[in-house]
């Protein structure tokens, strides 16, 4: 039996009960949404639909809409691809590297952050995708099929192929691990609906839970599952953003030919993952009074993620400097020195500003207890991750060999659109998941109750 | 046996740490347990029941190494012995080059693999009808359930056994097969 010190702090406050748990959470899902919920939808609604405007002028008059040129051939597209893939780290993190150290905290957070992990892989996904050009046919020439000119295969050697295969394994098992997951709650929702008698709804949330009865034998086999898919899924997470880095590392092009670039790439994402968690979580939390199920000691231990995770990204960055010093390579130097003071300083310094200095606030408890503090830095972070990628990408090429091929990037309004429709699907998807799903993991936050919960350690 | 279906004494459980001394004590009365259904995997459960250690991980391991397989068989088939080039230097067979996605095609194939023969043995499927002996077992309570045809003491024994193992109330239950 566990036993744990009475001088931790409870994960769940309030002196809830088992029943209170299920009650608090399918309480969301039963009752129709508030104000603020249609709100909030309709909004995002606008987005999407202003932004798909974006998508089909790509689709119907090509990528010559967006503001890419023959230097900077990649710009917006792949910062926004990696700015999302990074996002998408967290929930599987928290969900598999978490359970493996047995922090139980995670059990909280985890069912929004895989939530949030699955729609913001599939909003990246929407930039490749896209940059196809006609991805009616790009879609099968990335997938190794017998063709008619020759069988011309995949190119194996090449990283973005890999990342067709790390992207698509990563989104199917964080899929899946997170259905796993929701089987036990849908069912716990099916039969508060039977007892009510709402049959429609005990219909969708029976199908939805796959006849699951919660037997002995089954819970035993889903804890292996568990375990065994958080084993898979750890080495996965890591290997997803260092794959993304490696469409970089492995080239040829100062700025981005460094061998630092895979740790510093999941540490990247690590970081900007917990930010959005955290933004979207001090959100939900209060819209959906979670107060006593997440709580300020979880957002101080997400807070703490962020000083360590922004400490190895700003470790990262001043790495790099030196080593371009140090290398003696003219090409690199003048890669850094332009990014550094050239036309782009002002991306270059945000990014340090956002994800070097503001994270450090963290180290002062006042501020990482914070809630408005702890939310207006989350946002910030996200912003310098998303400058990072834009100085990474477009300072690296916009600068190449040849002095009389140097250009700018200006983004269109298309490459804007491009990036809030990602937004619209992003929000969309999310307040349709925190309606009709259960939003907390009810079944581990009952197993943990008894023993971290507020009654207990009274 | 009735006509109708199986008859079964369920005792309800509000504390996992009782209900995990009743099924010692019941079980060492000699009593058969059928089952029993919890809103949240209780640690230690499948000891006391005498239930074996899950073999899943073994699956997971088989799938696993079918995806390195597949993954290699198709890798070296494309790139070295259908249509062979040099990229980046490299010769026909660069085994490095082909770790990231035999990796990859080897956590995808454990996990779907896995998880389907989970859903199987366990027969969970959308379609699945749950076996339930009271509504509350998704919510707050453990549900014990006994077959009564499959012990030899009789439904008012069993109720007493149950009710002095600390269940909060014992109930009789007509499920059908």
């Amino acid at each position: 039996m566990h036993v744990e010190s009475k001088l931790r702090k409870p994960l769940i406050t309030g002196g809830k009960t088992l029943k209170d748990v299920s009650e608090d959470i399918c309480k969301r899902v039963e009752e129709k949404p508030s104000l603020s919920w249609y709100a909030a939808m309709i909004l995002s609604n606008i987005t999407l639909v202003v932004g798909a405007y974006a998508v089909y002028r790509t689709l119907w008059d090509g990528i010559g809409m967006w503001g890419l040129n023959k230097t900077v051939m990649w710009a917006w597209d792949i910062t926004n691809f990696v700015w999302w893939v990074g996002i998408g780290h967290a929930g599987t993190l928290i969900s598999a590297i978490l359970l493996l150290f047995r922090q139980r905290w995670r059990m909280a957070i985890n069912r929004s952050a895989e939530a949030m992990t699955i729609f913001a892989v599939i909003c990246a996904a929407m930039f490749p995708l896209l940059h196809m050009g006609r991805l009616w046919i790009g879609l099968i020439w990335v997938l190794p099929l017998p063709n008619t000119y020759g069988s011309l295969w995949v190119n194996f050697a090449s990283p973005l192929l890999w990342d067709v295969f790390a992207i698509t394994t990563y989104f199917s098992v964080s899929l899946v691990f997170w259905y796993i997951g929701l089987i036990p709650d849908f069912a716990t929702i099916r039969d508060r609906a039977k007892k009510a008698g709402r049959k429609i709804s005990a219909f969708i949330y029976g199908g939805l839970s796959f006849g699951w009865d919660g037997a002995a034998k089954t819970w035993s086999r889903y804890e292996t599952v568990s375990l065994v898919l958080a084993g898979l899924a750890t080495p996965l997470v890591l290997s997803v953003h260092t794959i993304v880095s490696m469409d970089f590392a492995t080239s040829v092009i100062p700025g981005w030919h460094t061998t630092i670039f895979p740790p510093y790439f999941v540490a990247g994402a690590i970081f900007s993952g917990f930010a959005m968690v955290l933004t979207l979580l001090i959100i939900t939390r209060k819209v959906y009074n979670l107060e006593d199920y997440i709580t300020i000691k979880h957002l101080e231990l997400m807070n703490i993620v962020i000083i360590v995770t922004g400490s190895i990204v700003g470790i990262a960055y001043l790495t790099e400097l030196f080593m371009a010093w140090y290398s003696g390579v003219e090409y690199e130097q003048y890669a850094f020195y332009n990014r550094v003071t050239g036309p782009y300083w002002w991306a270059y310094w945000s990014m340090m500003t956002c994800n070097v200095i503001s994270p450090q606030l963290f180290w002062f408890k006042k501020i990482r207890t914070n809630i408005v503090a702890t939310f207006i830095i989350s946002i910030i972070v996200n912003i310098g991750m998303w400058f990072e990628r834009f100085v990474i990408i477009v300072t690296s090429l916009h600068r190449d060999f040849l002095p009389s091929s140097w250009a700018m990037f200006y983004p269109t309004i298309y490459d804007l659109g491009m990036y809030i429709f990602t937004f619209g699907l992003f929000f969309t998807a999310f307040l349709a998941f925190s309606k009709y799903f259960p939003v907390i993991n009810m079944a581990e936050v009952k197993s943990i109750l008894k023993h971290t919960g507020e009654k207990i350690k009274k | 046996m009735s006509d109708k279906g199986v008859k079964f004494v369920i005792g309800i459980y509000d504390d996992e740490d009782i209900l995990l001394d009743a099924i010692s004590s019941v079980r060492g009365k000699g009593v058969n347990i059928h089952e029993v259904y919890s809103p949240f995997p209780v640690h230690g459960i499948e000891d006391r029941l005498g239930y074996k250690r899950s073999r899943l991980s073994i699956a997971a391991f088989c799938f696993g190494f079918l995806g390195t397989c597949l993954a290699l068989t198709m890798m070296i088939g494309m790139m070295t012995i259908d249509w062979p080039m040099i990229i980046g230097g490299k010769d026909f067979l660069p085994l490095p080059v082909f770790i990231p996605v035999t990796f990859e095609m080897t956590v995808l194939l454990a996990a779907f693999g896995m998880v389907g023969t989970f859903l199987v043995v366990s027969d969970l499927k959308p379609w699945g009808k749950p076996k339930t002996f009271d509504l509350r077992s998704t919510d707050d309570k453990h549900v014990m359930a006994i077959e009564i045809e499959k012990n030899s003491m009789s439904e008012t024994q069993l109720k007493k056994l149950l009710e002095s193992n600390g269940a909060s109330e014992t109930n009789t239950k007509l499920m059908e097969e």
